[in-house]
């Protein structure tokens, strides 16, 4: 079993029966589901908003050469930079190489996915610049060295007590339980960065061909000064955010808004096209855009799996995963966690290591009908397994199948086995959640269901009479 | 530019295989459909939320998304009364000194308010902006669809002012009100097509965080109160 496995299966044990973690995630859950139902019902037609957003998200996949040039080519006509990076290693280098240049020391980043998939900031911190990571949540698992839990509020596995302990120990602040008075006291915090930084990084929702712009979806605020103060900018973002027209943003940033966080459209939504332009005072003199392959084009070769480069990582699917509510962001050891996470995460980084997640679904389907752009998630994570098994078959479980297959074709047999089965069960107290038991994985922590009085076959016999 | 080429060529590569009809669900036939029909514009705004026909309509849809959203909207019937009300504002709050711009209705309104102004239309330093009590910006347009405020660096005084102060106020014609977002994208695109501004945004609320136990807080990092007076 490899380590991620390993680890999978022990975090995903202790946290399920962790009641303060699951209670902290259903409350917050809660809170995010109502709103979501609202803005939802605003709409006039959300499966067509749907269906037209899957549609667009389908032109500008399937012709992401067209448009990604057609991006980068009118964002340097506007003066940006735009470079092109392979590998994450490459993604690296070009933005070390870019902080190297301008001799910056201090950066302030706003949050950027494609950051953590990439590792920057400690690739960053090991070359020796302060990284600040700028928007609260992210600050905080900053200051706690942990990874985000969630790919949209990152602190979600939080009390306001740990937070407030979190700040008296690294920032010296004084002791207290309002999540007004934390959030002022990393606003302070956070206002002389901005002030100081020399490079500014932000990531990016979408990028518009047809204009050459970046658009950014925010609450906060840190992104917009993140984007404004410092006198570089570096964007980093996936090769699949393009979307092909200026207005579709009409259409994508009420229904990003709405699925992620239950808004109508978040707090601030910004397009920024290219760096300071002639005749405006203020914004920074260059814009670098790093545009990141990163194994998505491993992903648009799959064509069955293609639309899974849909994904506008609004987080709906978390949200609504029976599996993530229960064992949290933190367990899939995943940048991207939840059923999408679970989707992508084996094309990205290797199917053999990473299979597992295809299990962690109860295939309920309730990712499939969250997701705003229509991506077909439970049964992608079906496609996961079967792929993983036929490059890769288990002996074991061909052999299960292969006797299974013969008992399920013999009559006698099977009627053997029921009889069996019903004769074991009187033993099975004897040994149930023990070592001896073959039924251990269940039964340590639930009880067997009995096996029926009578075969279906017996029932139906006994009615035909 | 070699990587440039390479990831190109991947593209080029892994498309050249159609994929099945985007959103039907029905990945297990080998169909392989053309492609959909593209989106007319008009029809986005037959599935987003709706917004009323008349003014009147979209002036009580913004008021009431404003309300939701904890922004402060008035309406006036005249100049004199916007500055009336602008005036008790700086008093209540004890504004000391105010970042601004050029523009006609703020050039008609700002200077009777009597305050030291820090203008943004020339280069300016980000500390004293920092030190302003509030913002007073214009905008483009309002949005009554979400409530929205859309800003760009050219009809709102730059990028940094609508969001470093703690109060932005929001100085608009009743005009400016349009009723939904493909009404405000399509504005901005007949302005400024050929030359767009390096930054618009659309500025729904005060800013806001709920990343503490989704407890909502406002003023994360930029204005803790934002006001949209309308004349």
């Amino acid at each position: 079993m490899n380590l991620n496995v390993l680890q999978f299966k022990s975090d995903s044990e202790r946290l399920t029966h962790n009641l303060d973690h699951r209670e902290r995630i259903q409350s917050a859950l809660k809170k995010y589901y109502v709103a979501r139902d609202d803005k939802k019902a605003r709409f006039q037609d959300w499966q067509a908003a749907r269906q037209a957003a899957a549609e667009t998200k389908w032109e500008a996949v399937n012709h992401l050469d067209k448009y990604l040039v057609e991006f980068a080519d009118k964002i340097e006509a506007r003066g940006a930079k735009v470079h092109w990076a392979s590998t994450a290693e490459q993604a690296r280098e070009i933005i070390l190489g870019i902080v190297k240049e301008k001799n910056a020391r201090r950066i302030i980043k706003s949050k950027v996915m494609t950051g953590e998939e990439i590792h920057l900031n400690a690739a960053l911190e090991a070359a020796g610049y302060d990284v600040v990571e700028s928007d609260l949540g992210e600050y905080i698992v900053q200051l706690r060295h942990e990874a985000p839990y969630h790919f949209v509020f990152p602190a979600m596995h939080l009390s306001r007590g740990e937070i407030s302990d979190l700040f008296e120990k690294e920032l010296g602040s004084a002791k207290t339980d309002s999540p007004e008075e934390l959030t002022m006291i990393a606003r302070r915090v956070m206002r002389d960065q901005y002030l100081a930084a020399d490079i500014g990084i932000s990531g990016a929702n979408f990028a518009v061909a047809e204009t050459g712009m970046i658009s950014i979806t925010e609450n906060e605020g840190n992104a917009r000064l993140t984007c404004a103060l410092p006198k570089v900018h570096i964007a980093l973002m996936g090769i699949e955010k393009v979307l092909p027209k200026f207005e579709d943003l009409a259409l994508f940033l009420p229904m990003l808004g709405t699925a992620g966080a239950g808004q109508a459209v978040t707090c601030y939504n910004s397009m920024y096209a290219g760096p300071r332009q002639p005749g405006e005072t203020d914004g920074p003199e260059e814009m670098h855009i790093v545009l990141l392959d990163n194994k998505r084009t491993h992903l648009l070769a799959d064509i069955e799996q293609r639309d899974a480069l849909h994904c506008i990582r609004c987080g709906a699917c978390l949200n609504v995963c029976p599996i993530y509510k229960n064992v949290g962001g933190h367990t899939y050891g995943t940048t991207y966690q939840g059923p999408i996470g679970s989707v992508i995460t084996p094309h990205l980084r290797g199917i053999q290591e990473w299979k597992h997640l295809s299990s962690a679904s109860t295939l309920c389907g309730a990712c499939t009908e969250a997701c705003p752009v229509k991506i077909n998630l439970h049964h992608h994570l079906l496609h996961n397994r079967r792929n993983a098994i036929a490059q890769k078959p288990v002996w074991w479980e061909q052999t299960l199948f292969h006797l299974s297959s013969i008992l399920f074709n013999h009559p006698a047999l099977w009627r053997l086995a029921a009889w069996g089965g019903r004769i074991g069960q009187l033993f099975h107290p004897l040994i149930q959640g023990t070592i001896l038991d073959p039924a251990r994985a269940w039964t340590k922590t639930r009880d067997l269901p009995p096996v029926a009085d009578q075969t279906f076959k017996e029932y139906w016999r006994s009615r035909q009479k | 530019m070699s990587e440039r080429t390479n990831i190109l060529a991947r593209i080029r590569e892994g498309l050249s295989v159609p994929a099945p009809v985007p959103g039907t669900h029905e990945l297990h036939g080998n169909e392989h459909a053309t492609a959909p029909a593209p989106i007319v514009p008009g029809m986005v705004m037959k599935w987003l939320p709706p917004v009323g026909a008349t003014f009147g309509d979209q002036v009580a849809l913004f008021a009431k998304n404003s309300f939701e959203l904890k922004t402060d909207f008035q309406i006036f019937d005249s100049l004199g009364e916007l500055q009336g009300a602008l005036k008790t504002l700086a008093q209540v709050e004890g504004w000391q000194r105010i970042g601004t711009h050029r523009g006609t209705l703020n050039d008609a309104i700002c200077p009777a308010l009597g305050l030291p102004m820090m203008l943004t239309d020339e280069s300016y330093a980000t500390p004293d902006l920092e030190k302003c009590d509030a913002g007073i910006s214009e905008c483009e347009s309002l949005i009554a669809q979400t409530g929205s405020v859309l800003v760009t660096t050219r009809s709102s005084g730059g990028r940094a002012l609508s969001v470093l102060p703690p109060h932005h106020v929001v100085l608009v014609r009743r005009e400016q009100l349009l009723p939904d977002l493909p009404s405000g994208f399509a504005a901005l695109k007949q302005k400024y097509t050929g030359n767009f501004p390096s930054f618009m945004s659309l500025i729904t609320g005060p800013s806001r965080t709920g990343d503490i136990e989704r407890i909502l807080v406002l003023g994360a990092h930029g204005p803790k109160k934002l006001t949209i007076f309308c004349v």
